[in-house]
């Protein structure tokens, strides 16, 4: 099988056809997923291929569809939901958070939810403060949610099939600004494991992990530092819940220096668990200088554009930092 | 080794009373349901059982003539007061209070407690300590069924403070476009926690609501088995020809309170009385009695036969080893390979 330049979304939209086919108990709901072709086009033609038992239009109605998806789950159903923007996900938080995450445990290991929930995040599109969120921190924060944000066409693919192959809930949530980003992939029905990190740059000054669409612009960062003589490796963490921390504490050990790269909030952000992870481990011990986090600012994703660049890391905050990481101590 | 009742009897068209299998069993479950729950109430107020419970003494009908509609490969979502519905769809009583003494035997191993008690093996697809949490849910496990072209059907059953929740309109909503085969059983006790119906809500009955939703809606007497067996039966039915969910709605009381920090303050010794003077398990028998289905020693010899189970239950659970804080990170996923 070979490997040809898709988007994003075409990948995702090959995953989710891929497992329809080779699983009846595969399905799809979501708002506008049908004959509209999903808001950011990612179900396109699912529905033609499929019919509307299969790719489910639903009314707007987030609590009903995800727990409509956790009950179908409890008995043998392998539901995909997408969530029209990952901010609506607040209308469902109790069927994600009390329900979903909470069944196999709470209810003894019987039951589980093999459930998928798609979610588009983050900002960059103009659609202001309720649009544009990134909330992956909530949900990795929760026991017995799985949680990956691919930053790749082929992780996207990978990554969805390895969530609609799990047993338990798992969140996918994927850069809206990458849907039309194309990349290599394979077209066998290939799975990216859950909870393995990947190193996609090596260099030996310097260590950025990143998450989302901030992968793709730390790659571009190092390109322009390789330029100034600087050579960064570039983690991409993949699967935020369960966290593999293996790579990136051996590139730290290895650099002495690292950069936390995410679009969401620095408060209580992601990244900060990392940092706390790096810290309680052996490579703190090869530190030159303290570990450094670069995130969105602690405020709501504003509309004008000016302003949503302002907010969150672009390739020149992510080179300045690193240039400033080098002058340390 | 089980310590189960034997399992609930469908009479069809015809009332359970009128059928003496069928009302030994039916009688015989609601017996379990209130003894059950006045030997936990007792084992609490001992000190001998600790967290929190939800007794639904004196609303066994509602639980028990809603489930012998029932066929058993069909599912129930259960409630914060759900010992009923759990020992209706044919729960073990053993494991059942093993749970509550957090054993490792117990239904959640420990983890659930009287709130979230879960059987699989029967279609129970969990209590839930979320009010409203288990509607969604049933909608999407009627979903299934009718995915996986099956004529199983799912009783979800809520009480009148979950009509409150967006998750009944959301879940409702779907159910009904989809014409899902599922039966809303709203256990409207009067009261959500302190706040009585009258004040949560502006119509007189929660199935006045099935309208909006373009289904039907009943009201019936929830102390009265036959009432509610009769109005689950058609739902039931209904649901299982596709032709969509139905809310019934059954009048009941809870006798105790809420839970386990209650002092009444929100309603009169008066009423409550009242409502005791209503007693399902009474009810029936006397009707059994008239009707010449079951005689008082056999309803008598009945009643103690569900004591002994109730006993051995008691005796068993104790007696089991604790639930394992060792199996708990473990315990969190469904590993991968399993």
């Amino acid at each position: 099988m070979t490997d040809r330049l898709i988007t994003y979304s075409e990948a995702i939209r090959e995953a989710i056809g891929q497992a329809m086919e080779a699983d009846p108990s595969v399905f799809m709901m979501g708002e506008d997923i049908g004959v509209y072709g999903g808001a950011f086009g990612v179900s396109g033609d699912l529905y033609h291929r499929f019919g509307a038992e299969r790719i489910r239009d639903t009314p707007i109605s987030e609590l009903g569809i995800v727990g409509a998806a956790v009950g179908a789950a409890l008995v043998g159903m392998k539901p995909i939901v997408e969530i029209q923007f990952s901010d609506f996900t607040a209308q469902a938080m109790d069927q994600i958070v009390n329900q979903a995450a909470k069944i196999h445990f709470m209810l003894g290991g019987e039951l589980s939810v093999p459930m998928v929930l798609r979610a588009p995040l983050g900002s960059g599109t103009g659609a202001a403060a309720q649009h544009s969120q990134s909330l992956e921190a909530w949900f990795a924060h929760v026991p017995g949610l799985k949680v990956v944000m691919p930053a790749t066409a082929q992780d996207a693919k990978g990554l969805l099939l390895s969530a609609i192959d799990d047993p338990n809930p798992v969140m996918v949530l994927e850069h809206k600004l990458l849907y039309k980003t194309s990349g290599p992939v394979t077209e066998a029905a290939i799975r990216t494991p859950i909870g393995k990190s990947a190193v996609v740059r090596e260099g030996k000054d310097a260590v950025l992990v990143a998450t989302g669409v901030m992968v793709s612009r730390s790659l571009e960062a190092a390109e322009a530092l390789a330029e100034k003589g600087i050579q960064v490796t570039v983690i991409d963490v993949r699967t935020l819940s369960p966290l593999d921390m293996e790579p990136i504490e051996q590139a730290v050990a290895a650099t002495g220096r690292v950069l936390l790269v995410q679009e969401a909030p620095k408060h209580v952000g992601f990244m900060a668990e990392v940092s706390a992870r790096l810290a309680e481990s052996k490579s703190i011990y090869s530190l030159e200088a303290p570990i450094k986090r670069l995130c969105g600012m602690d405020i709501p994703i504003p509309y004008a554009p000016q302003l949503e660049r302002a907010v969150v890391p672009q390739i020149p905050n992510i080179i300045d930092a690193v240039v400033e990481l080098m002058q340390e101590p | 080794m089980s310590n189960k009742i034997t399992p609930l009897v469908a009479t069809g068209n015809q009332t359970l009373s009128s059928n003496p299998d069928a009302a030994r069993a039916a009688l015989a479950a609601m017996w379990a349901v209130r003894l059950f729950e006045e030997a936990v109430d007792s084992l609490f107020a001992r000190g001998l059982m600790h967290g929190t419970m939800h007794l639904s003494i004196g609303q066994e009908a509602s639980a028990i003539g809603a489930c012998a509609a029932l066929r058993e490969s069909d599912f129930i979502t259960s409630t914060h007061r759900g010992h009923g519905h759990c020992i209706g769809k044919g729960a073990d009583l053993t494991r059942m209070m093993a749970e509550l003494l957090a054993k490792q035997t117990g239904y959640c191993r420990g983890r659930g407690g009287s709130m979230h008690i879960a059987d699989a093996a029967t279609g129970n697809l969990g209590a839930n300590g979320i009010v409203a949490g288990g509607i969604p849910i049933a909608a999407g496990a009627a979903l299934a069924q009718k995915l996986q072209n099956k004529d199983n059907v799912v009783m979800c059953f809520f009480g009148d403070g979950a009509t409150n929740e967006g998750a009944f309109h959301e879940a409702v909503n779907l159910a009904a476009i989809w014409d899902l085969p599922v039966v809303f059983v709203c256990e409207n006790n009067k009261y959500g926690m302190s706040f009585s119906t009258e004040k949560s809500m502006k119509v007189d009955n929660v199935a006045d609501r099935a309208s909006a939703y373009g289904i039907p809606g009943v009201t019936v007497d929830g102390n009265d088995l036959d009432a509610v067996y009769a109005a689950a039966q058609e739902a039931v039915d209904r649901a299982r020809r596709g032709e969509g969910p139905s809310i019934v709605e059954n009048i009941t009381y809870r006798w105790k309170g809420h839970s386990k920090s209650d002092k009444n303050l929100y309603r009169t010794k008066e009423e409550i009385e009242q409502w005791k003077n209503d007693d399902p398990i009474e009810q029936f028998q006397d009707k059994l009695e008239s009707l010449g289905t079951l005689s008082r020693d056999e309803m008598t010899a009945l009643a103690a036969d569900v004591r002994d189970k109730i006993r051995i239950a008691i005796q068993e659970a104790t007696t089991a080893p604790d639930s394992d804080p060792a199996e708990l990170l473990a315990s969190v996923f469904r590993q991968v390979n399993s």
